[in-house]
């Protein structure tokens, strides 16, 4: 089963303190290679907290582990940084800004994944 | 024996919290202290040990990466200059200097954070105020699109919520606070009215606030999943407070409508003052984001995205900002400052800066530095560097030394380089 929900990606504080460790440091993967998710979302995609998930869109995918949080139902969140920018387009829209918020991905369970109970 | 250095600033974020006390004993930093989790590792994470720089990954001495640099710029026919947001000033001016000697193309982080930000002001310009005033006067603070609880962590009690100044002795007791995200985040949980948006209806709710600000009626009831009479109470609180001022970020950059979201915003806030004393602030990301926008402006004209591929300025965003320039493979070299695009720009655009020669000047490791033709490995200003910092409402800042150091600056490096290079 997937979905197709709407991603935005931010700073976190564990992203930040996680940059200064250095970018292949464990500290910084384990705080930027996560996506968090509306619970309700999890049980209809038969995701499992703290299980992994990909995330696709026409300009890449990326596996990450989930997180249930306080997102609204139909909204996914990735921190920014090497594994959100796997997702996001080079299109600027004449500004120079890509579409780092708002973007359209699908959201897969990977294999093996139990149900969360 | 050691000793205590004190109002130090901090070069992480836009806030450049300028009273830190940095104790240090034979030049080895031990503590710092009111620097919040993510300015602490600019302190404690950093290796401050001299390096020699590298050419594809081999120890050479200074002169021959200058010389390396300076031949590859003298190759190139369109090289990018990018970042600059975590230098100082006094390196942003040399690094325009460079630019319009080898007529390239030179863009800073401004482009992927408030770049829109920018052109928004163009278009209808900025009522703003500075974070002391903000911290003096402001009894009604409203953030927009941005989460201060996870990247400015000290706003809120050294400016904008908690402190206490003249006219708010009393504080938090003294302000009302609004914020408007389309998530719950630790900034809503301190707020007194979180209004949680549907995605991609910034630009609807800004506008429908500047309807009632007006006096007028919307025919909807809810617009962007929030209820009119809200957006209503809040257009009145903004007209009859006695100082507001609004905070925006990311929020309204990033999203699709970008510019158009924080005109909307600006102008907003601008009308508001018709009725009372009403201000905006850019939540500015990277400590020198500001001096980036700064200096590109005092010298060119514009703030980003400029190229002196003719031998004068002009400014395109879309065609001289970074990701544009790297997304249609447009740059055949490129000098990295202070930043890593590697990290943080799409994966498409990080490839091509893979694909080129690259003269990356940083104090640490990153992603862009790894891979780098030719690395120098700079001082890090307000570490073991002095030199100015502009914080997010442009108020000038010195960043001290807080320990000696071997390491040139990104100033003497660039220096050298304009000398080399032909």
């Amino acid at each position: 089963m997937s979905d197709r929900l709407t991603l935005i990606t931010g700073r976190t504080r564990k992203q930040a303190i996680g940059m200064h460790k250095g970018k292949a440091s464990a500290e910084y993967l384990a705080a930027t290679a996560l996506v968090e998710m509306n619970p309700d979302d999890m049980t209809r995609l038969e995701v499992s907290d703290g299980g992994q998930v990909l995330l696709r869109m026409a300009d890449g995918e990326v596996e990450l582990t989930a997180h249930a949080g306080t997102v609204p139902a139909g909204l996914v969140f990735v921190p920014m940084g090497t594994m959100a920018n796997k997702l996001v387009g080079t299109e600027t829209l004449g500004t120079g800004m890509p579409c780092f918020k708002g973007l359209q991905v699908d959201v897969t369970p990977l294999p093996g994944e139990e149900v969360s109970t | 024996m050691s000793t205590t250095i004190e109002n130090v600033a901090c070069p992480f974020c836009g806030c450049l919290c300028d009273d830190l006390k940095v104790e240090t004993e034979d030049n080895e930093i031990l503590k710092v202290k009111l620097a919040c989790s993510s300015g602490q590792g600019i302190f404690m994470d950093y290796d401050p040990r001299s390096r020699l720089p590298l050419v594809d990954g081999r120890e050479v001495e200074w002169d021959e990466a200058v010389a390396e640099a300076a031949s590859i710029l003298s190759a190139a026919d369109s090289p990018l200059i990018y970042g600059l947001s975590s230098s100082a000033s006094e390196a942003q001016r040399k690094a325009v200097a460079l630019a319009d000697k080898i007529g390239a193309i030179i863009d800073s982080t401004s482009s992927v954070c408030h770049g829109p930000t920018g052109l928004a002001m163009q278009a209808v310009g900025e009522p703003t105020c500075t974070l002391g005033e903000v911290r003096d006067r402001a009894d009604l603070v409203v953030f927009w699109g941005c989460n201060p609880d996870a990247s400015h962590l000290r706003h809120f009690p050294r400016f904008s919520l908690t402190a206490k100044g003249a006219l708010t002795p009393n504080g938090r007791a003294d302000r009302v606070m609004y914020v408007v995200d389309v998530r719950p985040t630790g900034s809503s949980k301190k707020a007194d009215h979180f209004f949680q948006i549907e995605v991609g209806s910034d630009y609807e709710v800004l506008s429908t606030l500047r309807l009632l600000v007006r006096g007028g009626e919307p025919s909807a009831d809810v617009v962007g999943g929030v209820p009119v009479a809200e957006l209503k109470e809040l257009a009145e609180r903004m007209k009859s407070c006695r100082y507001g001022v609004a905070f925006m970020g990311m929020g309204l950059t990033m999203a699709p409508a970008r510019q158009l979201n924080v005109a909307e915003l600006f102008t907003l806030v601008a009308e508001l003052n018709d009725y009372a004393k009403f201000s905006v602030i850019p939540m500015r990301g990277h400590g020198n984001v500001t001096g980036a926008d700064q200096v590109l402006t005092w010298t060119t004209g514009y703030p980003f995205a400029v190229s002196f591929a003719r031998g004068y300025p002009l400014f395109m965003p879309g065609e001289f900002t970074a990701v544009d320039m790297l997304a249609r493979k447009a740059a055949d070299a490129a000098v990295i400052i202070a930043s890593d695009p590697g990290a943080h720009f799409p994966a498409a655009a990080a490839a091509h800066l893979e694909s080129i020669p690259t003269i990356v000047f940083d104090h640490g490791p990153s992603v862009v530095a790894a891979k780098a033709k030719v690395l120098f490995p700079t001082a890090a200003y307000g570490v073991d560097a002095g030199g100015t910092a502009y914080r997010m409402d442009n108020v000038p800042i010195p960043l001290k030394q807080v320990i000696s150091t071997d390491r040139p600056t990104d100033e003497d490096i660039l220096d050298r380089i304009i000398e080399a290079v032909s």
